[in-house]
C-alpha cells in the first residue's frame, strides 16, 4: 500500500477533506464530537448508511488504484478492518472463537463429504494456533480460552482488535476510540501493540480524545473540526495544547488549572451525611461508604473503574437495590424510592446517557421539562381547579430555549429529537434536565465521558456556574482524576467499594494515586 | 440519471419516508377501487355509506389500542379480554331488563367494573413479563375468550330473548339487538340521503361518539399523566428516574385500553345490530391490530390521527374489495384479501419493531 487519498465535496458534514496515509504509518485523528470523524471512517469501511443516505463525493484511493467500498465485505477484502466504539463480540463464545468467528480454519469431516462444507467440521487446534498468534501481534496477554463475558473490558478491547489483525490481507486498521474504556495501564499496552503493527507494515488510524495517546504513537496528526480538515501535521511537531486549539477554534484552559482559590468552608453545615451505604450494582458494588457532603461544596468523587463510585449515586437515587442510611437536609431519605429523593430536591445525571439519562425518540423538549413537569408540577396549566393538569407547551419550550442558550446545546431547533445529537450536546440536555429540576443538590455522574475537550470545558463550567450562582450542592462523579481536581473543592476517593479518603483538590497526584489502589478488590 | 429524474426518486423517497410505504399501496389500491366502484356497476354512494358505517363500527376498537402502544405494553393483542368485558355487561344489561337507549347506557356503566378487573390482572401480569407483552397478549386473549365459553354456558342468564331457545340455558350464539340497543348512536341525528334518491346514509352519532372518546384520548395524552404514559413507552429506566412509577402507570394504561376494548365492542354491536358470543370476540384482535399499524403507528408510537387513517383504509378495503373485485374476476376473494392485509401489516410492523426502539 502506498497511500490513500480520499476527497469529498459537497457534502454537509464533511467537505473537502484529504490526507494521505503511508504503508506502516499511524494516524491520530482527531475533533470535537459531531467534527465528522465517525462519518469519515463509515465511508472508507463502506458502511450501509452512507449508501442509503445518498453516498459521497469524491474518491478514495488504495495503492494508487481507485476503491469504491459499497459494503463492509468490499472493505474487509481490501484489507481495512475496523474496530467499533461499541464491542461487537459474542459474550459466550471464547476470545479464540470470537477472534476467527466464520474464518474459521474446517476439517472435512464424513458428514460433511455428504451435505456439503456447511456441516465441516472446526480445526480447534489450527484455531489455537491462529488466535495466539494474531493475541502476539498485539503484544499483550489475554487467555484465548477465556470466555468473553467474564473478561475485563479491556481483554475485550483486545480481543477485538486481535480479531481484525488476524485477518491476513489486513493493511489498514481503523481503531475508533479503542481506549476510551480501558485503565491508564491497559491504554499504555494498547499503545504498544499500535506501535508493534505499524512495524509490521499495517497502516492504523488512531481516534481518540485523549490528545497525549495521540503524540506517544502517531506519525502524523489530523485535526478535523466542523467538517473540514483544519491541521495535518506530523506529531513530533505538535503538542496537546496546540492540537486542542486546533480542535475547538478557541482556546480551552488544558492541563491542571489550579482550582479557584476558595474560603476552605470547613466549617460550613453537613447537608447530606451517607452511612454504612452498600449498593449492589453489577460491576460497581458499594460495600461500606460513609461520607458526608457540606453544603454548598463540590464534591468529586473518584477511583479506578469497578471500585464502586458510580453505584453510590445510582444506589441513593434508587435506581439500584441499596441500604444503609442517608440523611439529607436533617431528614432520612428512603432509598429504593427514585420519586422520594427527587421530591427532597435532589437530581442526578446519570452516566449512561442513552440508557437513562434521555428520552432519545421524544423532542429535546420533553426531554428537558420532563422530570420537573412530573415531580414539581411545572409547565402545567391546571384546569378545572386542578382536576386536569394540562401540559403547557410554551412554557415548556421556553424553559427549553433558555437552556439551550444557556448551554449552547447544538440543535436545529428545541424540538429536534434527542438521538440526533451528538454525545457532547445529549450530556447538556442531560445536564439541563437537572438544572431544570432547581435542585438543592445534584448528583453529576461521569460528566464528560465519551465528550470532545470543547463541550467538556463547557458543562465543566456549567456545573461550577451553577454550583456557585445557585448555591447548589454538587457531587460530581468522574474517572479522570484531572477534571475532579480543576473542578472540585475536595475530592473523595473510592476504592473497594469503600471511600480509602478525602484529599483536597490541590494534594498530589501521588497521594490520589495511593488511596486508589488502597483497598482494591 | 438526470437530475429531473434524480429529484423526483427523491421525492418520491421523501414521501414513502413520511407515509410508508404499505400505506401508500393501500391509498393506491382504495383510491382504485372507488374509481372501479361506478365502472362495475355498483353504486358509489352505497358504497362510501358501507365504508362510513364500517368506520363507525371499528373506530373504538382501534383506539383501544393506543393506550398501551403508548406505554410500551406494545400492540393489544389482548382486546379479546376487553370485548368480553363488554359482552358481560351488555348481556347482564340486557338480563336487568332494560331496553332501548338505556340499555346502551348500562351495558356500559356494567361493563365497566368488569374491564378494569380483567385490565387489572392483565396488566399486572404483562408488568410481570416485560419484553413479551405482545406474545403473552396473545394468549390471554385466546384463553380467556375459551373460559368464557365456558361461563356463556354456566352463567344463569333467564331472558328469554337472549338464551337458547330450546333449552332455556346458557345464552345464544348470536343475537339480534332490535329490541335493546341496536342503532342508538348510529340512528341518532342520522343524515339520510335517500329521500332525495341518493343511498347515502351518514351516521353522525356513532361518528360522534367516537369522536368524543377519540378527543378525550387525545387530551388525556396532553395531561401529566398521558405525558407520564408516552415518557414510560419511550424509555422506561428514564422514567423511573424521574420518579415515575412505571408498572403503575403500565397498568393504568392496560384498564384503559381494556375498557376502549368494552366500549369498542358495544358500539361495533349497536352498528352491526346482533351480539356475537363464544369464539367471536376472537376475530376482533387483528383487524384492530392491522387498522391501526395501516394508519402509521409502530409498536411503540401511536396517535389518534393513526386511529382515523387506519380505520378508514381498512374497513374501506375490507369492504370495497368484495362488491369490485367479485365484479371484476367474478370469484369472491374478499375474505382470502382481507386475512391478507390484516396478518401481513401486522407481520411488517412486528419486522420494523427495532426501528422505533433504542
Amino acid at each position: 500500500m502506498r497511500s490513500i487519498k480520499k476527497d469529498f465535496f459537497g457534502n454537509q458534514v464533511l467537505t473537502d477533506i484529504n490526507f494521505t496515509l503511508g504503508e506502516g504509518e499511524v494516524l491520530g485523528l482527531c475533533g470535537e464530537n459531531g467534527a465528522g470523524k465517525s462519518t469519515l471512517m463509515k465511508i472508507l469501511f463502506g458502511m450501509d448508511v452512507i449508501r442509503e443516505t445518498g453516498g459521497y463525493e469524491g474518491d478514495i484511493f488504495i495503492n494508487g488504484e481507485k476503491a469504491v467500498f459499497n459494503t463492509p465485505f468490499d472493505a474487509l477484502k481490501a484489507g481495512i478492518g475496523m474496530v467499533h466504539q461499541e464491542f461487537s463480540l459474542i459474550p459466550g463464545f471464547t476470545a479464540t472463537e470470537n477472534i476467527l468467528l466464520n474464518r474459521e480454519p474446517q476439517r472435512r469431516n464424513v458428514v460433511s463429504q455428504i451435505f456439503g462444507d456447511r456441516l465441516n467440521t472446526l480445526d480447534y487446534k489450527e484455531m489455537d494456533r491462529r488466535s495466539a498468534e494474531a493475541i502476539k501481534k498485539m503484544g499483550v496477554e489475554i487467555d484465548a480460552k477465556m470466555v468473553i463475558s467474564s473478561m475485563p473490558v479491556g481483554h475485550k478491547q483486545f480481543t477485538e482488535i486481535a480479531r481484525e489483525l488476524s485477518k491476513d490481507q489486513l493493511k489498514l486498521l481503523i481503531l475508533d476510540e479503542p481506549t476510551a474504556v480501558l485503565t491508564e495501564k491497559e491504554a499504555e499496552a494498547l499503545l504498544e501493540s499500535i506501535r508493534g503493527m505499524s512495524a509490521q507494515g499495517i497502516s492504523v488510524i488512531f481516534i481518540t480524545h485523549r490528545l497525549h495517546e495521540i503524540l506517544a504513537v502517531c506519525d502524523k496528526v489530523v485535526v478535523m473540526r466542523d467538517g473540514h480538515v483544519v491541521r495535518d501535521v506530523p506529531a513530533k511537531e505538535t503538542s496537546v495544547d496546540d492540537i486542542t486549539r486546533w480542535m475547538v477554534g478557541r482556546d480551552v484552559q488544558s492541563g491542571s488549572a489550579v482550582p479557584e482559590a476558595k474560603a476552605e468552608p470547613s466549617d460550613a453545615k453537613t447537608i447530606m451525611s451517607i452511612k454504612n451505604l452498600w449498593v449492589d450494582m453489577p460491576g460497581e458494588t458499594v460495600r461500606n461508604v460513609s461520607l458526608d457532603v457540606r453544603e454548598g461544596e463540590i464534591l468529586g468523587i473518584g477511583g479506578l473503574a469497578g471500585q464502586g463510585k458510580l453505584g453510590i449515586p445510582n444506589g441513593i437515587m434508587g435506581l439500584y437495590e441499596a441500604g444503609g442510611t442517608v440523611v439529607f437536609d436533617g431528614q432520612e431519605i428512603s432509598l429504593n424510592n427514585p420519586r422520594k429523593c427527587l421530591d427532597s430536591s435532589l437530581a442526578f445525571v446519570s452516566e449512561d446517557r442513552r440508557g437513562v439519562g434521555l428520552l432519545l425518540d421524544e423532542t429535546l423538549e420533553w426531554n428537558i421539562a420532563f422530570p420537573a413537569m412530573q415531580i414539581q408540577d411545572k409547565f402545567l396549566k391546571k384546569l378545572f381547579g386542578g382536576a386536569i393538569k394540562w401540559r403547557d407547551e410554551k412554557g415548556i419550550h421556553a424553559v427549553t430555549q433558555k437552556y439551550i442558550d444557556a448551554l449552547q446545546i447544538r440543535c436545529t431547533s428545541s424540538k429536534q429529537k434527542a438521538k440526533e445529537l451528538s454525545g457532547g450536546n445529549q450530556q447538556k440536555v442531560c445536564l439541563a434536565k437537572a438544572f431544570a429540576l432547581e435542585p438543592k443538590f445534584l448528583f453529576v455522574s461521569e460528566p464528560t465521558r465519551g465528550i470532545d475537550v470543547g463541550a467538556k470545558s463547557l458543562v465543566l463550567e456549567a456545573l461550577k456556574k451553577f454550583n456557585r450562582e445557585s448555591g447548589v450542592t454538587v457531587v460530581m462523579i468522574s474517572s479522570e482524576l484531572e477534571e475532579l481536581r480543576q473542578t472540585c473543592d475536595r475530592i473523595a476517593i473510592v476504592s473497594g467499594g469503600q471511600v480509602s479518603g478525602i484529599l483536597p483538590a490541590a494534594a498530589s497526584s501521588e497521594e490520589f494515586g495511593t488511596l486508589m489502589i488502597s483497598q482494591v478488590v | 440519471m438526470s437530475k429531473s429524474e434524480q429529484l423526483r426518486q427523491t421525492r418520491f423517497g421523501q414521501l414513502v419516508d413520511a407515509f410508508g410505504l404499505p400505506r401508500l399501496i393501500i391509498t393506491g389500491f382504495l383510491i382504485f377501487l372507488f374509481i372501479m366502484a361506478p365502472i362495475t356497476g355498483s353504486d358509489l354512494p352505497t358504497q362510501i355509506t358501507n365504508v362510513i358505517n364500517r368506520f363507525s363500527w371499528n373506530a373504538v376498537l382501534v383506539l383501544a389500542m393506543v393506550p398501551m402502544i403508548h406505554s410500551g405494553c406494545g400492540l393489544n393483542f389482548g382486546v379479546p379480554l376487553g370485548v368480553l368485558a363488554g359482552l358481560l355487561g351488555g348481556t347482564l344489561a340486557i338480563e336487568m331488563g332494560f331496553t332501548g337507549p338505556m340499555s346502551f347506557v348500562m351495558a356500559i356503566v356494567v361493563s365497566t367494573p368488569f374491564a378494569i378487573l380483567f385490565g387489572g390482572g392483565y396488566g399486572a401480569l404483562l408488568n410481570k413479563i416485560k419484553g413479551g407483552e405482545m406474545m403473552v397478549a396473545t394468549y390471554v386473549g385466546f384463553s380467556s375468550v375459551s373460559f368464557m365459553c365456558i361461563m356463556w354456558l354456566l352463567i344463569p342468564y333467564k331472558n328469554p330473548s337472549i338464551v337458547m331457545a330450546y333449552t332455556g340455558v346458557g345464552l345464544r350464539n348470536m343475537f339480534a339487538l332490535d329490541s335493546f340497543y341496536a342503532g342508538v348512536l348510529s340512528k341518532f341525528l342520522e343524515i339520510d340521503l335517500n329521500p332525495l334518491g341518493i343511498n347515502l346514509v351518514i351516521p353522525v352519532g356513532s361518528l360522534l361518539f367516537f369522536a368524543l372518546l377519540a378527543f378525550l384520548m387525545w387530551a388525556f395524552l396532553h395531561t401529566k399523566t398521558g405525558t407520564a404514559m408516552t415518557a414510560v413507552g419511550s424509555n422506561p429506566t428514564f422514567a423511573k428516574a424521574s420518579g415515575i412509577n412505571v408498572d403503575k402507570i403500565r397498568l393504568l394504561s392496560v384498564v384503559l385500553s381494556t375498557w376502549l376494548g368494552a366500549v369498542g365492542i358495544l358500539v361495533y354491536q349497536q352498528g352491526f345490530g346482533f351480539v356475537q358470543l363464544y369464539t367471536a370476540p376472537l376475530n376482533m384482535a387483528m383487524p384492530a391490530v392491522a387498522a391501526i399499524l395501516i394508519g402509521g403507528a409502530s409498536v411503540n408510537k401511536a396517535s389518534v390521527a393513526n386511529v382515523i387513517i387506519g380505520t378508514f383504509l381498512f374497513q374501506g378495503l375490507v369492504t370495497m374489495t368484495p362488491t369490485v373485485i367479485t365484479a371484476l374476476i367474478h370469484t369472491d376473494v374478499s375474505e382470502v384479501i382481507r386475512i391478507i392485509v390484516s396478518n401481513g401489516m401486522v407481520i411488517y410492523a412486528l419486522t420494523r419493531k427495532t426501528e422505533g426502539a433504542k
